[in-house]
């Protein structure tokens, strides 16, 4: 066919042309998807890296009652410095080198649609940390006011101050550019015949997180900034002895802040609704009411903020409100979990690693879920803020929740990235350490925090001692057997042990969706054709999409 | 198999839940769970706590039965076929709406309890909680009574960085105070709740009052002990370097002794401390945990009453002239509980932040100065205006006469002509 002929011809001076250049600056200079898809995914897990041994230097002090390694200053910098660092630079980098390898060969198109912009967003990544990590060195250390910088405390930061505050702007930068560039990619280049409610629920999550870092990281922005003004420019918004009120930057830190939890378990959702049909071999169940749920749990995000603060002093009517609203979000939650259950129920399946993630996903989110609608109730709010039961909660929705479904999404996805299998019995190993030690990390954490242990404390009253001694154990095991992914990942991009290239294009025999049609390894250019589309592919299981082997780009 | 391994991993983990579920129950420890507290609103929060967590559990157990069960047998390599069904609006409905009517049922008992522990009306006395860094102080209003309440000497000794003390052998370890907020039972007590520098939170989890304390604004909140006795509390919002050390200890009277012991705290907050400052000893004995109902109600009565009358006749005279070694005595108390925590108990402090007083200009300088600094604070330090002349007078004499410093003595009446 003349048409096919002449695409082939443009892929070939394409190649010549724009293929990758060598060295470093292929790296620096990049604006393909796929690279700088690789670039955030080692950011994130450069940073979840840098995180994760913070979280050690707290939980080592934990270990035992008594100060035994770091003074109480030291350690308030740590826990400030291990969420910041795990919540902008490791899970949402994470996302977004996610997105931008998957969404363009998710939805049939040739790239993002502002390849520049993306580059730029990557690289503005990279200095906003090493601002901010830099503070760690500086004279009287880094911030230590807690990630959420409540105000009057954050303003006793002393020189590490205007440094938070610029790598916070830094950052918000770069989600922001990264969240219009998904959604513009979304919105206008999907392939013919990929209707919205035809899209993969990856990109369905990805482009409702989008709209919500745009509706919300310029709420951050302005909230450090007058932050900033306070401490620099003698204003008093946050200072009631100059009219201001300290709450009021809670009040605004929040409308963005619970929008923000959101942003890091959505796309989540998505990976898990992906992964459950692949080795389910069957079908999502409810494919509309989880596009609805989402949307709903997007919306209910806006107006469930005060949750964070009963405790701040807010009127009745008020708190009746926000638990009222975040006992609703309960709903389209549930509907998400019933429908993966329905998902599985009578399908066939088989437990591969991305698979055994997504389940342990399921499980271990659920359990945050819970203890989500335990703390939606106000008056036993009272007691459980501010406690290890709060700090249970996030940590079940954050690492057995965020973390696992980045986890399943690299294992499932690395043979289309590197055309090399990972090596299943190391990830099955992986994966049942994990999943054990995560729990004895976080799951004492749950007594501790009843039996009236607070957060952010480097030393505790003794009766805790029990719980402390089991999470310390889980996190340093969790994070030891990290590197057991690193080098079953490493050993897929490199090639090492002998891995060989040469898997088939579906890689797992129950997936579907454009991805699973083009080679493994991607090449370097995919879909500069759109592709003709077959709902078969995108819904059904499959083997009837050899008809669209010829649209397959070598 | 391996799915074998998942499913007795889910069967484990469910039999913990239930296990823990049946613990908590039988309530037969603190040591796990919320406490059932001495408040009937404590009681209320505690049983909407439990209601609540079965509602999960249940929940829970259908859920993860239901995955479960299909992990085990749906499952290629027992030849399960896949069936081919994906959407079923029915089902759907079926499960939105079920939740929605089990909301409900959980929202219109926490909305009763909440609406009760909002109501601060009719109170029968009101007590100022004020948050510094890092302490507590309260104010009897109306009563003339206020003081301060820091952590207690023996555990700020424990608790500092390589110590070398085992916080097993210091009673109460960070749960204990110099001065415990004393409240009668069967009182309805407001709490004025506020702080002076950044936002704390007074929290004691036995009368399920948790409030934060935010500089420039007053919040209100209330707690009406049945059971006397010792409870213990934490500050729970992070306000600095010592937000772990700044505990809350409320002791629980009955009427007549609250009464006596009050009557004694007339005067003033230079007997108070004093008073007051008797108390750690003859407490130290009691409940090992910070949710402690073990705190014999019986005993606590017998202690604190007999505190104050050993006590009292140590009450100095505040505004004259002291010796050098009078005021260094005291300073060094009042230097424990205000300044060890950044300047550290060797003066040397931590540089950069909290810098040394060896030495240090400020403190070889005159004393006026060094005054000013101390009453109105300088950058991170924050002003200490709330302390009176005689302590601030102490503690600078102390400071000017330790760790090899000898700058001379200051009299509470140069601090009062500074003020």
């Amino acid at each position: 066919m003349a048409h096919h002929d002449h695409a082939h011809d443009d892929h070939a001076h394409d190649h010549e042309h724009h293929g990758p250049e060598k060295g470093i600056m292929r790296w620096i200079k990049t604006t393909n998807h796929k690279d700088l898809g690789t670039l955030y995914l080692f950011l994130a897990f450069t940073m979840f890296f840098i995180g994760g041994l913070m979280s050690l230097v707290i939980r080592a002090e934990l270990f035992h009652p008594g100060l035994q390694f770091v003074d109480p200053e030291f350690f308030n910098q740590m826990t400030t410095m291990h969420a910041l660092v795990m919540i902008f630079g490791g899970v949402m980098p994470a996302w977004v080198g996610l997105a931008n390898w998957m969404v363009p060969m998710m939805i049939g198109c040739s790239d993002l649609a502002l390849p520049r912009v993306n580059n730029w967003g990557f690289w503005i990544l990279p200095f906003a940390f090493s601002m901010l990590i830099g503070t760690l060195f500086m004279e009287g250390g880094a911030p230590a006011g807690g990630w959420t910088m409540y105000p009057p405390l954050v303003l006793q930061t002393g020189n590490a101050f205007p440094f938070l505050i610029f790598a916070v702007h830094l950052m918000g930068i770069s989600s922001i550019t990264g969240a219009i560039n998904v959604a513009v990619t979304i919105l206008n280049m999907r392939a013919p015949g990929m209707s919205l409610l035809k899209m993969p629920l990856f990109v369905w999550t990805w482009l409702i997180t989008a709209y919500l870092l745009i509706a919300v990281m310029p709420v951050l922005a302005g909230a450090v900034t007058m932050l900033l003004t306070d401490k620099y420019f003698l204003t008093s918004f946050f200072s009631g002895a100059g009219g201001g009120d300290p709450v009021m930057f809670q009040h605004i830190f929040w409308f963005f802040g619970h929008p923000e939890v959101y942003i890091l378990i959505l796309p989540a959702f998505g990976i898990v609704s992906t992964i459950i049909p692949t080795f389910a071999r069957k079908q999502l169940f409810g494919y509309d009411s989880m596009v609805y749920a989402v949307a709903s749990i997007a919306f209910l995000s806006f107006i469930v903020w005060a949750h964070h603060m009963f405790t701040v002093g807010m009127p009745l009517a008020g708190e009746l409100f926000f638990m009222f609203a975040t006992m609703l979000i309960a709903v389209p939650t549930g509907v998400k979990v019933f429908n993966w259950v329905a998902t599985m129920w009578k399908g066939s399946m088989t437990f591969e690693t991305p698979m055994l993630f997504a389940l342990a996903f399921v499980f271990l989110f659920t359990i945050g879920g819970f203890s989500g609608l335990m703390l939606a109730i106000t008056p036993v709010d009272f007691q459980y803020h501010d406690t290890y039961f709060v700090v249970a909660h996030f940590h079940y929705v954050l690492v057995p929740g965020a973390v696992f479904a980045i986890l399943a999404g690299v294992y499932y996805w690395i043979p289309k990235w590197t055309g090399r299998m990972y090596n299943e019995t190391w990830g099955k190993i992986h994966f049942w350490t994990s999943a054990v030690f995560i729990n004895l990390t976080f799951f004492p954490q749950h007594f501790a925090g009843l039996a009236g242990m607070q957060r952010r404390v480097p030393d505790y009253a003794v009766q805790f001692v029990d719980w402390n001694v089991q999470s310390t154990v889980g996190a340093f095991g969790f994070f030891i057997v990290q590197f057991i992914f690193i080098i079953n990942m490493l050993a897929c991009c490199y090639g090492w042990f002998g891995r060989k290239q040469g898997l088939p294009d579906r890689v797992w025999d129950g997936a579907h969706g454009l991805e699973w049609t083009v080679p493994s390894p991607a090449p370097y250019h995919t879909f500069e054709e759109p592709p003709v589309i077959s709902d078969n592919e995108l819904t059904a299981v499959h083997d009837a999409v050899d008809a669209l082997d010829h649209h397959k780009l070598s | 198999m391996k799915m074998g391994r998942l499913a007795r991993i889910a069967a484990g983990t469910s039999l913990a839940l239930a296990a823990f579920a049946v613990q908590a129950y039988t309530e037969t420890s603190g040591g796990y769970n919320l406490p059932t507290g001495v408040t009937d609103l404590s009681k209320e929060v505690h049983g909407l706590h439990m209601l609540i967590f079965w509602i999960c559990v249940a929940i829970g157990a259908v859920v993860f039965g239901v995955m479960t069960y299909s992990i085990i047998h749906h499952r290629r390599s027992k030849g399960h076929k896949p069936a081919d069904f994906h959407e079923s609006t029915t089902v759907e409905i079926l499960w939105t709406s079920a939740p929605f009517i089990i909301l409900i049922g959980m929202a219109i008992p926490a909305a009763g309890t909440l609406i009760k522990m909002e109501d601060t009306r009719n109170s029968d006395m009101t007590v100022k909680v004020t948050g510094y860094q890092w302490k507590w102080e309260y104010e009897y209003l109306g009563e003339d009574v206020k003081f301060f309440s820091t952590l207690s000497a023996e555990s700020n000794k424990a608790r500092q960085l390589g110590s070398g003390i085992d916080p097993n052998t210091v009673p109460n370890y960070l749960v204990d105070v110099d001065n415990p907020l004393v409240l009668p039972v069967g009182k309805k007590v407001r709490f004025l709740v506020t702080a002076n520098d950044v936002i704390h939170a007074w929290w004691v989890p036995e009368i399920a009052v948790k409030k934060d304390a935010i500089p420039g604004y007053i919040n209100e909140t209330w707690a009406k002990i049945n059971t006397p006795g010792t409870y213990r509390g934490v500050c729970a919002e992070l306000c600095g370097r010592d937000h772990g050390f700044m505990p809350i200890v409320v002791k629980a009277l009955p009427e007549a002794e609250y009464k006596e012991w009050l009557a004694k705290q007339k005067g003033g907050d230079a007997a108070a401390a004093p008073a007051a400052a008797a108390l750690p000893a003859t407490v130290v004995a009691a409940a090992p945990a910070v949710t402690a109902t073990d705190a014999a109600p019986a005993a606590a009565p017998v202690e604190v009453a007999a505190a104050p009358a050993a006590a009292a006749p140590a009450a100095p005279a505040a505004a004259k002239d002291l010796s050098k070694d009078e005021l260094i005595k005291k300073g060094e108390s009042v230097y424990t509980a205000n300044c060890s925590a950044c300047h550290q108990a060797t003066g040397k402090g931590l540089p950069p932040n909290f810098p040394s007083l060896v030495g240090s200009k400020i403190v070889k300088g005159a004393a006026i100065e060094h005054i000013k600094q101390t009453l109105n604070g300088k950058g991170m330090m924050p002003p200490f205006k709330h302390l009176s002349d005689l302590d601030i007078a102490a503690v600078l004499t102390y400071q000017r006469n330790s760790w090899g410093n000898s700058s001379g003595v200051v009299q509470p009446a140069a601090v009062a002509a500074a003020r």
